[in-house]
């Protein structure tokens, strides 16, 4: 059962990343050209569909397939980016929380429970909101409020790794505090981020799709799937294959995401 | 538990101090407020007029310390916008907001709790793989999105439910239903393992061995304990589903505390964004200090 979710959810993984990656050679269509004459185009499960457009135009023409294969590289990259930077922040909290303890872990802890208390989306929103959207914001601020996770849990495994031998004869050998904890504690501490890392890049991944659905996240023309759902929202009661098929990519795409992360979390749990 | 409730408090007066600081930094993000107050067309004399009429011109500390001691009584000063007093726009939607939350967490708990009993008493089997699977399904929905469909479906294709406003107890169903989504999950996880937990252990044991029937040991012993943390949890989701129903107020056009949110934040009317920023993190203050009393009420091991 694990290993299905190891390998779907992987696997998964790795095929949206491979388009993302060759979007330019899976497609024929440019993401940005836009065809009035073609407008709504129906996709190719549906009569009347034309050939050259397997997922239908959008409502200014543009191939929706494509603009599919280049969204998955805004949420990928997004995705990856934020937990890049939440990871850093979290991290390093947290390890220096369970590693020193005392003081130093009062801070720590206060600063998780006022992370905590910051509503994420609406925040978010409105620092977008007031500095204008670009990918670059999103991800910053996003990055900025996602480490909570991370602190948590870097702090209550730094804990348990702390007062195990091998930390005790480094020690010993003479190890300053930063070599231990790089290369001593954070070795050990990694499977658990691995998971976490997961978690937190499939909410990212979710939270973009949000703030562009809401007019606030990745700025048009660039096709990320929140903003193609909000973009299809008005034609959505005619033609509801233009939110459905964004929806069902987010949907999965995150689905497989935790899917792996589960997996991961059952595999350190039980290495069997 | 003096001691407990005071180091609580002053905690929570940190946390309160802090989000503070930051809902107001939030909105000196965008440079000279004044200029994106007066709009494009404003000469140089206006928006000089509007940098005094709103106290801009004096230094951010003064700006900080006059806003705080205000919001402390409860004046969030006026709307650019709405032309309102911005404490009484949030009084006057936040019925709504709290109505959704409130329903939202209701769904959420009759849903998980009994699927998360469910799976705990067939550990392992088809049946608790199957909650699992629900629950990460809950997880990876994109709650906008849910909500879109959820309009096709029922409001368009069958026509039961309204798709949006907020006439009657019939719009919040739809809204309440997307926004249970987002507890759902560690809802039933939670129950789940707790459950799991409290069946393996010693009281049960007893339970068993003195012959209870199933039903007084699952739902009078084990649920008992179990619920202890759900209890806890679902305060503190509470308060995450009231930040996160911006997204769905947005969606269905409740035009509740989230919905009043989006519309200053698009329309840079940062009074009422910087409040509603307060307000929200101030109701998840209170509520997780109440889930923490209440759990040391409970439990004095907690107390230390």
């Amino acid at each position: 059962m694990r290993a299905v979710g190891i390998w779907l959810g992987g696997g998964i993984l790795l095929l949206v990343t491979l388009a993302a990656i060759f979007a330019p050679w899976l497609t024929p269509h440019d993401p940005y050209a836009q065809d009035l004459t073609r407008r709504l185009a129906v996709p190719f499960w549906m009569e009347g569909a034309r050939p050259e457009h397997l997922f239908g135009t959008d409502q200014l023409g543009r191939d929706y397939l494509t603009r599919m294969i280049y969204g998955a590289r805004v949420s990928l990259m997004i995705g990856a980016a934020v937990v890049v930077v939440s990871g850093a922040i979290g991290i390093t909290l947290g390890v220096l929380g369970g590693f020193f303890g005392g003081r130093v872990d009062d801070v720590v802890l206060f600063l998780i429970t006022c992370r905590l208390s910051i509503p994420v989306v609406l925040v978010a929103l409105a620092v977008v909101g007031l500095l204008g959207s670009s990918l670059l914001l999103v991800v910053t601020v996003l990055g900025l409020l996602l480490w909570d996770r991370f602190a948590v849990v870097a702090r209550a495994t730094t804990m348990q790794v702390r007062n195990l031998d091998y930390v005790a004869a480094a020690w010993a050998a003479g190890a300053s505090t930063p070599r231990i904890l790089v290369s001593e504690v954070l070795p050990n501490i990694l499977s658990h981020l691995a998971v976490v890392a997961t978690l937190e890049m499939a909410l990212a991944i979710l939270l973009e799709a949000a703030l562009s659905f809401l007019g606030l996240g990745v700025p048009p023309p660039l096709p990320s799937w929140g903003l193609m759902i909000a973009e299809g929202r008005d034609f959505m009661f005619f033609s509801a294959w233009v939110i459905w098929i964004p929806g069902i990519a987010l949907f999965t795409l995150v689905l497989a995401i935790n899917l792996l992360g589960d997996g991961l979390r059952d595999l350190r749990r039980d290495p069997s | 538990m003096a001691t407990f409730l005071l180091r609580r408090l002053i905690l929570a007066a940190c946390v309160a101090l802090t989000v503070l600081t930051l809902a107001f930094t939030l909105t000196r993000l965008s440079g000279d407020l004044a200029i994106s107050i007066a709009g494009p067309s404003a000469t140089n004399a206006d928006v000089e007029i509007i940098r005094r009429a709103y106290g801009l011109d004096r230094p951010l500390p003064e700006q900080f310390i006059a806003w705080v001691g205000r919001a402390a009584v409860g004046d969030f000063g006026e709307s650019f916008f709405f032309k309102a007093r911005v404490s009484t726009l949030i009084f006057e939607r936040m019925p709504i907001t709290l109505t959704l939350g409130l329903v939202g967490l209701g769904i959420a708990l009759v849903v998980s709790i009994p699927l998360g009993i469910l799976a705990a008493v067939r550990e392992g089997s088809l049946i608790d793989r199957a909650v699992q699977l629900f629950a990460m399904i809950g997880q990876a929905m994109p709650s906008f999105w849910l909500g879109l469909i959820m309009m096709i479906f029922f409001g368009l294709q069958l026509g039961w439910l309204p798709v949006s406003g907020t006439g009657s107890w019939e719009h919040f169903v739809m809204p309440g239903i997307v926004l249970a989504f987002s507890a759902i999950p560690a809802l039933t996880r939670l129950t789940r393992s707790g459950m799991i937990q409290s069946l393996s252990s010693d009281y049960i044991r007893t339970a068993r061995a003195k012959g209870l029937s199933r039903f007084s040991i699952l739902f009078k012993h084990a649920l008992r304990n179990a619920a202890l943390p759900v209890v806890s949890i679902a305060s503190v989701q509470l308060g995450f589903m009231l930040g996160g129903s911006i997204v769905i107020e947005t969606v269905f056009a409740l035009h509740g505390v989230g919905f009043l949110a989006w519309e200053s934040i698009t329309k840079n009317d940062y009074p009422v964004v910087q409040a509603v920023v307060l307000v929200l993190a101030v109701i998840y203050v209170v509520l997780t200090l109440l889930a923490d009393l209440f759990n040391a009420v409970l439990d004095p091991r907690l107390r230390g």
